[in-house]
């Protein structure tokens, strides 16, 4: 009993928190029924509740979701863009740095573009290599993939000689120092102190260069431009004139990295090259929307009255599970959170349509029991027993193509693709989620409500 | 208890009427890629007024422009598929549009995919359907441990796939309907559903097998059908619910996404109860005609 009425509770706080997640962030109560000359000031309302946003931060863990549904690309308008890098100037064994340097500069180019939430990933396949960028609401495509297909340009810049103490890095003048002397960069420690530092290593012509440079500006800083804008500025302490250098601050490792990562993409430069480009205008994703809500309210519809006419109270019971289904499940999307496709809209619809299947296994295993001559809350309960093994069978296909399909672990012999990636965690979670409200919910419900009912009949 | 086993030939015959067809049709015509897998590219424009079809493709045709098709999507809104377009060719082809059809002009969808991602994307997909139809296999062996339920189970799920291929080879034929990534989701999606619903009527027999030891096949199986028609019509049935809607009242991007779901939706259903069970005493028939 301790336990059931735990459960009922526990059920009550979760439909309710995930009510509170689903809401929009801001409702606007506007209502006025106050009449005559007897104002009623407490009938009139004008006032706009909004949901703040969730943030936590545990240590250096942070959760932050602002609970807005994300939109893919083919929902909010935007575009979708497949590079593909020219490695045939680069050593195969800097070619996975390259790749991430690329990335790591176009990530900064297009937050630079203003982009909300870009998507950038790399792929690896085969031999080739190719950068994956989605962005969403952008209306000068051409004008992106222009800025995002430049290559990268690195420099050393020193103080001219007439530059005081207030130098600002407009004051650095171009050295003859580029990305072309540096052959790489990576993340090095300190022998001594074990700190992390970060390499650099020039070509032959570029240790001569370095060599002037430094040995002309000792206990002055030289600072490293890549694409025009300052990345570091450390101060010379020696002259170096072995075409090997470090940089030592108090660096954590990620920094460290992050520095070494931004150096490389001007020391490993990859021409990039357009080879998808799927742009999506956003009247398209919004008509899409709408029909495709639309479409769902009008399917849920139909199973919730579908399943009351046919199962009576029962049926009555489970569309209550099933509209705590829906609630959780939009909770969860906001929570994670889930990009929403078009594709994905599809999923979430399809796999209302198959939470109930649970129920139904449940109910016609009951009707048999019930057939059979046993009293009706043991065959209830057995029901729930004896119908599991086909309920988990039936659903264990179903979430084995949705891992197939969603590709978790970017295996390169199988597709990424957002769509298909969206229905398949949208249809995988729905599935999941459906185990549980099919199950769990509606007994819970079940051994609450109906037997109540049956008492008082 | 109905005889559901008496008219198992009849069932097999409502297969082959509708598969007949669409293999024929599969052979013939084969399927109509889209440019995810053949690489090219699509334009998908809205103007201010109805143009003629022929129009569009003369205007790009004077200018040396290959032009696959142009098609109508919607009111004042067109198709247009032609080869893979560099950037800057591009942004000529919808130049030329606008300033010969004039007025505003809107675009709505614009997708180049070069050739080689196409064919490589096409071995993934093939790679997934073999992945998955081989999971699937594996874990039908596994429940069942016995090979006469599983090659029945996986003797259903092919059948369901060449509905679905087959249905969209016509449509492909008559209707220019082309073949897609979401295709290939809603193939990999159903094959896992024929299984799921064939499960369902195999794990009845199974467990009348246990009860009812002396009991023949057939009336075990007869049994089973009788106690899960109807969880399989029900569940289909709801699935078919939210898929119509979908269907009609949705996004067009989507629309044949969801065909294929709903075809391969039915098929599935169909083919569980009057395939996949008897199927199975078919077989048992057989293997004892053999015997004797």
């Amino acid at each position: 009993m301790k336990k059931r009425r735990f459960l009922v509770w526990l059920l009550v706080a979760l439909t309710l928190g995930s009510l509170y997640v689903d809401l929009p962030s801001k409702i606007h109560f506007k209502f006025d029924f106050s009449f005559g000359k007897n104002q009623l000031n407490w009938l009139k309302m004008d006032k706009e509740v909004s949901r703040p946003a969730l943030s936590w931060s545990i240590g250096k863990y942070r959760f932050f979701r602002d609970l807005e549904i994300k939109k893919g690309i083919d929902l909010a308008g935007g575009t979708h863009l497949v590079f593909q890098a020219e490695m045939g100037t680069i050593t195969s064994e800097n070619r996975q740095a390259a790749i991430d340097a690329a990335k790591d500069n176009i990530e900064k180019r297009v937050n630079l573009f203003g982009v909300a939430e870009p998507l950038i990933q790399t792929s690896k396949v085969g031999d080739d290599y190719r950068l994956i960028v989605e962005l969403a609401g952008v209306t000068d495509v051409n004008q992106a993939i222009d800025l995002i297909g430049q290559t990268a340009q690195l420099d050393f810049r020193e103080l001219s000689q007439e530059a005081t103490q207030a130098a600002t890095f407009a004051d650095f003048q171009p050295t003859g120092l580029t990305g072309k002397d540096l052959k790489r960069s990576e993340v090095k420690f300190d022998p001594n102190s074990g700190e992390p530092q970060v390499g650099l290593e020039f070509n032959s012509e570029g240790a001569q260069k370095f060599a002037e440079i430094t040995s002309r500006n000792v206990g002055k800083p030289v600072a490293i431009f890549l694409d025009e804008f300052p990345v570091t500025a450390p101060n010379v302490q020696e002259a170096i004139t072995s075409g090997e250098a470090v940089i030592s601050g108090d660096f954590l490792l990620e920094e460290a990295k992050q520095l070494s990562i931004q150096l490389n993409a001007g020391a490993l430069p990859v021409p990039i090259k357009l080879i998808e480009q799927r742009n999506i205008g956003a009247t398209l994703g919004a008509e899409s929307v709408q029909k495709s809500v639309q479409a769902g309210f009008i399917g849920l519809l139909m199973v919730i009255i579908f399943m009351a006419a046919y199962y009576g109270s029962l049926g009555l019971l489970a569309d209550v599970a099933l509209v705590i289904y829906g609630l959780l499940t939009l909770a969860l999307y906001k929570l994670i959170p889930v990009t929403l496709t078009l594709p994905g809209i599809a999923g979430f619809i399809l796999s209302i349509g198959m939470a109930v299947d649970a129920n139904i296994l449940i109910f016609e295993r009951m009707k048999e029991e019930f057939r059979s001559g046993k009293p009706r809350l043991m065959a209830i309960e057995l029901a729930f027993g004896r119908a599991w093994d086909s309920i988990r069978d039936a659903n264990v296909c179903t979430l084995l193509a949705c891992f197939i399909l969603f590709n978790p672990f970017n295996w390169s012999f199988l597709n990424v693709s957002g769509m298909v990636r969206g229905f398949a965690l949208t249809l995988g979670l729905g599935v999941a989620l459906s185990l549980f409200t099919g199950i769990v919910v509606t007994r819970t419900l079940i051994r609450t409500f109906y037997r109540k009912e049956k008492i008082k009949a | 208890m109905i005889n559901w086993m008496k008219f198992k030939w009849l069932y097999f015959l409502i297969s082959a009427i509708v598969i007949i067809p669409v293999l024929i049709s599969l052979v013939m015509f084969g399927l109509k890629p889209s440019i995810d897998f053949t690489g090219g590219t699509l334009l998908e424009y809205r103007f201010s007024q109805e143009i003629n079809l022929q129009e569009i493709s003369n205007v790009l045709q004077e200018k040396d422009y290959e032009v696959y098709s142009v098609q109508a999507s919607e009111e004042k809104t067109y198709l247009l598929r032609m080869p893979a377009l560099e950037k800057e060719k591009a942004l000529e082809v919808k130049n030329l549009l606008a300033e010969r059809f004039g007025g505003e002009s809107q675009e709505i969808r614009f997708e180049v995919v070069g050739p080689t991602l196409g064919r490589e994307l096409l071995v993934k997909m093939i790679v997934a359907i073999v992945l998955a139809a081989g999971f699937i296999l594996g874990y039908v062996a596994w429940r069942f441990k016995n090979t006469k339920f599983g090659v029945c189970a996986i003797l259903a799920m092919f059948h369901d796939t060449l509905v679905i291929l087959g249905s969209f080879s016509l449509l492909g034929y008559f209707f220019g309907v082309e073949v897609d990534t979401l295709f290939v989701t809603a193939v990999l999606t159903i094959l896992s559903f024929s299984v799921h619903d064939t499960v369902v009527v195999y794990d009845r027999i199974r467990e009348s097998q246990k009860l009812f030891p002396k009991a023949s096949l057939e009336s075990l199986v007869n049994k089973a059908v009788t106690e899960t028609l109807s969880r399989s019509l029900n569940n289909s049935l709801t699935i078919i619910f939210m898929l119509i809607a979908l269907l009609l009242l949705g996004g067009v991007t989507i629309k044949w996404f969801v065909a294929a779901l709903l075809i391969g939706t039915v098929s599935g259903t169909y083919s569980s109860t009057f395939n996949a069970a008897p199927l199975l005493v078919l077989w048992e028939s057989l293997s004892q005609r053999r015997k004797k």
